[in-house]
């Protein structure tokens, strides 16, 4: 008997010893094996990221020239003032502006060059006695009398950061403090908003965090046409000479991009790297018949005709297949002698001056006509034919500034803009495109990372590596870059304290390492499971181990119970 | 009878006419209404053409399945890729995933050539397919890299889908399939669960404007059930619990060719040229159970357009936009001499025209001088 019992003991502290083990090491064991690795994010410091909040600071000067203030407003200057506004765009994102100006008196040198004859000439000696910083602006405010505008010119917009505004009446403007500033501010903020920024270039940058519906057709064809920032991109010029028994091409394209091209990229080099490669290529057609035209006694290619001529051609050219940089490409068709001269006609039937036209997010095509430059039978085929690449880089040139951005809204009545030239860009164009790309680069960093974060506490199967950790991380880590969320929170401080260079600097790494850590290699999530196979393959392993254990257990409590009413019974 | 002309019910005249008065009158009053009416077809032509917002297109075409007896669905791929490069996308845009092992399979009559029609008509094969992931490359992890960007850093341009925020992209799937799933290659599975969360993932990191998803498979409409991004629009061959049925075999080669729903699709897609009009709602037409034998399905709700203003060539083609450059930058200054030779390399291509070897392309690449770091080589 008291075998019997000590087995049944035995038994039962068996049934239960095994119960513990499988439920306090067996289980926590099997729960740790099969989750998914996860390394540490900062979580928090994402989350604080969803909520943006820049303020961009402009440094404005305004220097006063000899007779536009008054004896009793001259008392005051110099002077600062800080002007600041915010706007809330949506929930979590909000903009501050904050334009800090510095007035004062201008200096004799200053004086001197203001007394040049044309406002280009000034513009180009005053731009030698400021050090304008980028993205500051500098005014020079001259008196209504002047002749350095021309009539019903009131600001004139140079080439580098300054600009030259003409002083009311004095009798509107008033005699003192209050009315000079009520009368000049309004007009310096529209100025400093044309040559940096304005509140709907920057919440046009912001279109990747906020999808505003656009306001006109202009400005959806203006969000479609530029490029969205990128850390590099791919020029390529190409000549199509679709008839080389007739024309033998010869273009220094090389000479073209060292003089034409080469200094605007050279400006741009702090927004992206640009690799440039030209191609020649021969038998190449447009794919779309021009018709003949008698009245003009040429070929013609209407507006709605073009969107055909690309899809064909562009399968022949060819792409650096190293790089997943954009292409921006741009062709230049030499009609074949049976089909020249060759124009292009708007809308409107009208013959266009360019003879070009271009689509947006790829590039441009111009028509090149060489008729005129050989008489029909009399030259022996095939003629040499020079390019003259001076009108052909004009055209491209406008071409690439629209594709990269830069090209604006017309300037407001009343201003006259110096067009760019040589340069290809002018200062403030430049960090105009500077302040939107930085407010671009932000907005679209904190958005991947923040939707990131979200998808991987949705999807919960995704594989969190150590190095991607490292992208998003704060500290330096392996490859030595910055992580995502330290680029981003200098890029803002800096943005705040005025140095726009810095910022482009800061955004761009954090653009950088956002994207690496969003499309790090290692995050595709595992196979997902549905419900069904989990159990099919759970069942057969844990059930045969459970059922003895669960049916001793029970057998244990029955036990028990049974006991416990025969003693109570027996107490009875 | 008397016709009267008024004039916001003032009557201005009154005629008793003769019967050939009233045509008259009738025929000026149609040629006024279609005047009327073609110019707001004109203006509706222009408001659509930047209402879709898109300036690129792409086309993502999956055949799932490999062996000689799948012989239809590389037809159905191969049909579909050279319908979309007909309408205009080019090879740069297309991503082929494909077995590819029916052309030069040692079971085809006619080595490289796959036909899609019997009696051998058409060869989908052609001379210039380019397919980017062929054999053993088609997996459900490469597909799903492909459609979500994260490819390692040295695969080529031609294995991405670099698209954009402003990319409409095709996505046509092929192949053996059933209740929630997709069979790749004999040996995987890819579920809806998986498909939709890939494609919330192009979503979040804006790699779509539109995305239209067909699937030609047994069970099809399941694979869509469970999209939840917006701008999503779908359609599938067979709903939940129906086969969908091949088309026709050919004796000579001994496999089906066809699959029914693409069959058709391409019949209607033969009539879409780069400019035509047709829009969806046509589209969800195509194959009725008739010609099918399964029902074929399609999901609009996620898409916030209405299906009817959208065009086929919005998905299929490459409609690009074109603006005239008005502007132009005058360069007054002459062109600089180079002050040293610039590094590039030289490549030409030959092609035989006319048996003769002539050079079609020269392509030069250039490296910015900025970038130079040593002495540069003159050019060869």
């Amino acid at each position: 008997m008291a075998t019997a019992e000590v087995e049944r003991k035995r038994g039962q502290l068996a049934a239960l010893s095994i119960a513990v083990v499988v439920v306090l090491v067996g289980v926590p064991l099997w729960w740790r094996t099969t989750e998914t690795y996860r390394a540490w994010l900062p979580v928090n410091q994402i989350n604080e990221l969803a909520e943006l909040q820049l303020q961009l600071s402009v440094d404005v000067e305004v220097v006063f020239s000899r007779g536009t203030l008054m004896p009793e407003q001259q008392k005051k200057v110099p002077f600062t003032r800080t002007q600041e506004e915010a706007q809330k765009v949506d929930d979590d994102t909000t903009l501050r502006y904050r334009y800090e100006s510095k007035y004062r008196t201008a200096n004799i040198m200053e004086e001197d060059a203001l007394k040049q004859p044309t406002a280009a000439e000034a513009d180009l000696s005053l731009h030698t006695l400021s050090a304008s910083p980028c993205g500051s602006v500098v005014v020079y405010v001259i008196p209504e009398t002047s002749v350095l505008l021309p009539q019903g010119v009131d600001v004139y917009i140079g080439h580098r950061r300054t600009a030259v505004l003409r002083m009311g009446a004095p009798m509107s403007v008033g005699k003192n403090h209050k009315q000079l500033l009520a009368h000049l501010e309004p007009r310096i903020t529209q100025v400093v908003q044309v040559m940096s920024f304005s509140h709907t270039d920057i919440t046009a940058a912001l279109s990747d965090r906020v999808r505003l519906s656009p306001g006109s057709k202009e400005s959806l064809a203006d969000s479609m046409r530029s490029f969205k920032s990128s850390p590099g991109y791919e020029i390529t010029f190409s000549l199509l000479n679709p008839d080389p028994k007739s024309h033998r091409l010869d273009w220094d394209i090389e000479g073209a991009v060292h003089s034409y091209i080469q200094p605007l990229l050279t400006k741009l080099a702090p927004l992206a790297n640009f690799s440039i490669d030209s191609q020649i290529l021969y038998y190449a057609m447009l794919g779309v018949n021009p018709r003949f035209d008698s009245s003009l006694e040429a070929y013609t290619l209407n507006a709605d005709s073009l969107a055909h001529v690309i899809n064909p051609v562009e399968a022949r050219l060819g792409s650096n297949a190293a790089s997943s940089n954009p292409v921006l490409n741009f062709l230049l068709y030499v009609p074949d002698a049976h089909h020249s001269p060759l124009y292009i006609h708007d809308h409107q039937k009208q013959p266009v001056a360019s003879n070009a036209f271009h689509s947006p997010r790829w590039g441009g095509i111009m028509v090149y006509n060489v008729n005129d430059l050989y008489g029909r039978g009399e030259t022996p085929l095939p003629v040499n034919i020079n390019i003259n690449m001076e009108k052909v880089m004009g055209v491209f040139l406008a071409q690439l500034r629209l594709m990269l951005g830069v090209q604006s809204s017309p300037a407001p009545p009343g201003f006259l803009v110096e067009p760019c030239g040589g340069a290809g860009l002018a200062d403030w164009e430049l960090d105009r495109l500077m302040w939107s790309r930085t407010v671009e680069n932000v907005a679209t960093a904190t958005t991947t990372i923040t939707s990131l974060a979200q998808l991987l506490d949705q999807i919960g199967n995704i594989l969190c590596s150590l190095s991607f950790a490292g992208s998003v991380n704060l500290f330096h880590y392996i490859n030595n870059k910055l992580g995502t969320v330290t680029s981003l929170q200098l890029a803002v401080a800096e943005l705040e304290a005025g140095n726009l260079g810095f910022a482009l600097q800061y955004s761009k790494e954090a653009i950088l390492a956002s994207e690496r850590a969003f499309f790090d290699p290692s995050l595709l999530h595992l196979l997902y499971f549905p419900d069904d196979q989990k159990f099919a393959i759970y069942i057969p392993l844990f059930l045969p181990m459970c059922v003895p254990i669960l049916l001793s257990l029970i057998k244990i409590a029955s036990e028990a119970r049974q006991r416990r009413k025969l003693k109570q019974s027996k107490k009875d | 009878m008397l016709l009267c002309l008024t004039d916001g019910g003032i009557a201005l005249f009154c005629v008793n006419p003769t019967s050939w008065q009233i045509i008259v009158f009738i025929y000026i009053y149609i040629y006024i209404y279609i005047y009327i009416y073609m110019g707001n077809v004109h203006s509706d032509k222009a408001g659509q053409f930047f209402n879709s917002g898109h300036t690129n297109n792409w086309a993502v075409l999956v055949c799932t399945s490999r062996f000689w007896f799948n012989y239809r669905h590389v037809a159905n791929t191969l049909s579909v890729y050279r319908s979309v490069k007909r309408l205009g996308i080019p090879d740069s845009r297309i991503v082929l995933m494909l077995a590819d092992d029916m052309a030069c399979n040692h079971r085809n009559p006619k080595p490289a050539t796959v036909f899609s029609h019997k009696n051998m008509e058409l060869n989908v094969y052609g001379d210039d397919v380019e397919v980017d992931y062929r054999g053993y490359e088609v997996t459900v992890e490469n597909f799903l890299r492909v459609l979500t960007g994260r490819l390692p850093a040295s695969t080529p341009r031609s294995k991405r889908l670099l698209s954009d925020d402003r990319s409409n992209i095709l996505i046509y799937l092929t192949g053996h399939g059933g209740n929630g799933f997709l069979k790749f290659q004999d040996s995987e599975e890819i579920s809806n669960v998986e498909l939709a969360d890939a494609f919330e993932q192009m979503w979040q990191k804006r790699r779509y404007n539109e995305l239209l998803f067909i699937i030609d498979t047994c069970q099809g409409a399941s694979m869509y059930e469970r999209f939840y991004s917006p701008n999503l629009m779908a359609l599938a061959s067979s709903q939940v619990g129906e086969d969908s049925l091949s088309h026709q075999p050919d004796l000579a080669i001994g496999v089906h060719l066809m699959d029914r729903y693409t069959f058709y699709l391409l019949e209607f897609l033969e009539d879409i040229h780069p400019s035509s009009t047709t829009n969806m709602n046509q589209l969800f037409k195509v194959c009725p159970k008739s010609q099918c034998v399964s029902t074929p399905g399609h999901r609009t709700d996620l898409f916030l357009r209405d299906p009817g203003r959208v065009l086929i060539t919005d998905f299929f083609g490459s409609v690009r936009k074109v603006e005239i450059t008005m502007e132009t930058i005058n360069l007054s200054s002459p062109m600089e001499p180079l002050p040293e030779r610039i590094n590039c390399t030289v490549h030409i291509l030959y092609m035989c025209i006319n048996k003769h070897i002539i050079p079609t392309a020269i392509i030069m690449y250039y490296v910015p001088r900025q970038k130079l770091l040593r002495d540069v080589f003159p050019c060869t």
